[in-house]
């Protein structure tokens, strides 16, 4: 585990954004928390803290990618998702402005102020949104990447970050491709298909299934939006079950996009879901909050041994 | 300075003409607002051929002036004068509102040739057009960007959160324009939601606040001059319209916000507005 994924943010930002005078930075009174900060003092003058006020920070975003700029628009992913929609919406998705949309709380990781703070839908608003792409970050490296590639393309998108550290999955030199998930262990009788902090549990998971005999692959799937769907499809076709694993709701997330792209494909396979059961979950400490709400190596382990073939 | 009598003569000239041209388009079509789009006939006219920069033959050029229209559902008179400048021709205006169209309900920047924000969800755009005001200077451009408001879209918030920022970031090459009809959809701003003193409310923003005439080309023309004179924070100027201006039936009447046409109806404003135009 190395650094917070909200630090390894701030840090590309400033290695990738501090010398490129198209980038700009908005914040909503949260710079300290998202890191934001951190190219605030680098690059002042491309900074912009716009207060408590989310919608009016993404509107301004998309006014400034109106004259071509590449701007970062930051704040919690709950309030970014929701206050911030409009915009997301109107100018984003429709104008198809470049804004790159930052969720720095994502899931469950602000874990002690509680489910107004907590973001387990914002993948799901976002991915329903045309033209926006949809990234989770999985590690520092991996995060790393998902700020030059915002950079580099043209879209707009929502990134989903943490404001907590996970385990490494990438070497520094890990090489990354938008709509390419990443498979992190091979295996044959059932394939996890992950996202962000689940990566590192559905790892463990499958060492545990391993020493019943079960071998399990894992897959990456940071890229929620476009998702892999060549990948998903040689998975299921490979492996015969597959159980996604997010920090999100159970509704809209990952394995919606998942299960869209095999009952799209009339692929036959079958499928479980780890995630948030369709409930809000409570204050804590985020170690106990993922035992409590089903987001560990045990719930994704139990739902590969009850799902595959005898 | 001041607008000529010759300039004035021929901005008024247009301004009929683009009201005939929207009226007869959304008869035509039978969707559309006729409301709003009258009453932001001399502003948007003012902005256009007068106060911005802006000219199809330099679209790309990064240093040209900005028009956001916040309140886009005014877009057919948007649209009309968007063709009088030669972005498209006005033939095209047909074709408002119909399957395959460039010309959205709303204004749309990647449908229609200089469309400079998109815009329909109310509220929205004045942030926009901050946002495109700073990255504009961060390039060291002495462009000025104008946001069109409706009054009933004050009720937003996002409107004042954008004001606030605008003053922090002492956005002075930002001017925004209120068209001051005093009637939103569901009856008059005094019934739907009053704003009170709207000219104190934007001073105490940090605000300079103009007012003026908003059907008026001189007094338009002078209180633009007067808003790119503000150093150091933005202007606002609140022009005092009248919703469906120039239908005597229209105006002043929230009915007629986005209500289709009818036969009689057309024929009477036709008249009308021909009417206007051989006495003036």
């Amino acid at each position: 585990m190395s650094m917070t994924i909200r630090e390894a943010y701030a840090q590309a930002l400033v290695r990738y954004g501090a010398n490129d005078p198209r980038v700009v930075v908005l914040d909503a009174d949260v710079s300290g928390s998202t890191r934001s900060v951190v190219f605030q003092n680098v690059a002042p003058d491309r900074f912009f803290n716009v207060g408590i006020a989310e919608a009016n920070m993404t509107a301004m975003a998309a006014g400034f990618a109106a004259v071509g700029k590449i701007p970062f628009a930051n704040a919690f992913g709950v309030f970014i998702t929701s206050n911030g929609l409009l915009s997301a919406t109107a100018f984003g998705s429709y104008a198809e402005l470049p804004v790159k949309y930052v969720g720095a709380y994502g899931g469950l990781s602000d874990s002690f102020d509680g489910p107004s703070h907590h973001s387990i839908e914002d993948i799901a608003v976002m991915r329903a949104l045309p033209n926006v792409k949809v990234f989770v970050a999985s590690d520092s490296v991996n995060t790393d990447w998902l700020v030059k590639h915002a950079i580099d393309d043209p879209s707009p998108m929502y990134l989903r970050l943490s404001r907590e550290a996970f385990p490494d999955l990438y070497s520094a030199n890990e090489s990354f491709e938008c709509g390419k998930g990443k498979v992190l262990r091979e295996g044959t009788d059932a394939t996890i298909i992950a996202c962000g902090l689940m990566c590192g549990h559905a790892l463990v998971a499958a060492e545990t299934l391993k020493r019943v005999g079960t071998s399990v692959r894992v897959v990456d799937m940071f890229t929620i939006k476009p998702i892999d769907r060549e990948l998903i499809l040689r998975c299921a076709n490979e492996t015969g079950l597959i159980v996604t694993a997010e920090e999100h709701n159970i509704i809209g997330g990952l394995g919606s996009a998942v299960a869209e792209v095999l009952c799209g494909e009339g692929q036959p396979s079958r499928v479980g879901f780890v995630g948030i059961c369709d409930c809000h979950a409570e204050c804590g400490p985020y170690a106990q909050l993922q035992e409590k709400y089903g987001l560990s190596s045990a719930a994704i382990a139990e739902r590969v041994r009850k799902l595959i073939k005898k | 300075m001041a607008i000529s009598i010759e300039k004035r003569r021929e901005l008024e000239g247009l301004c009929r003409t683009f009201r005939r041209d929207v009226i007869r388009v959304l008869h035509e079509r039978q969707t559309g607002h006729p409301g709003g789009s009258l009453s932001v006939c001399e502003i948007l006219t003012a902005l256009y051929f007068y106060a911005a920069n802006i000219e199809a033959n330099r679209a790309e050029d990064p240093n040209r002036d900005r028009i956001v229209l916040s309140k886009g559902h005014a877009a057919p008179m948007l649209y009309r004068i968007l063709a009088e400048k030669g972005f498209f021709d006005p033939a095209e205006m047909h074709s408002l509102r119909t399957i395959d169209s460039r010309l959205q309900g709303h204004p749309c920047s990647h449908s229609t040739p200089g469309v400079d924000m998109t815009s329909g969800p109310l509220g929205i755009g004045l942030s926009a057009a901050l946002g495109m005001a700073l990255g504009l200077r961060c390039d060291g451009s002495d462009a000025r960007v104008y946001a069109v408001l409706g009054d009933g879209e004050l009720n937003e918030g996002t409107i004042w959160e954008a004001c606030m920022s605008a003053a922090k970031f002492g956005a002075d090459h930002l001017t925004a324009i209120v068209d001051w009809n005093g009637v939103q959809l569901d009856g008059t701003t005094e019934q739907v939601m009053p704003m009170g003193n709207l000219s104190a409310k934007f001073s105490a923003f940090g605000w300079r606040c103009i007012e003026c005439d908003g059907h008026d080309i001189a007094s338009l023309c002078g209180a633009l001059d007067e808003s790119r004179q503000s150093k150091g924070i933005p202007s606002v100027i609140l022009a005092r319209t009248v919703k469906g201006k120039g239908v005597s039936f229209m105006e002043g009447k929230n009915s007629w916000h986005g209500k289709p046409i009818g036969e009689e109806e057309f024929k009477q404003a036709m008249q009308e507005l021909e009417a206007k135009a051989v006495c003036q």
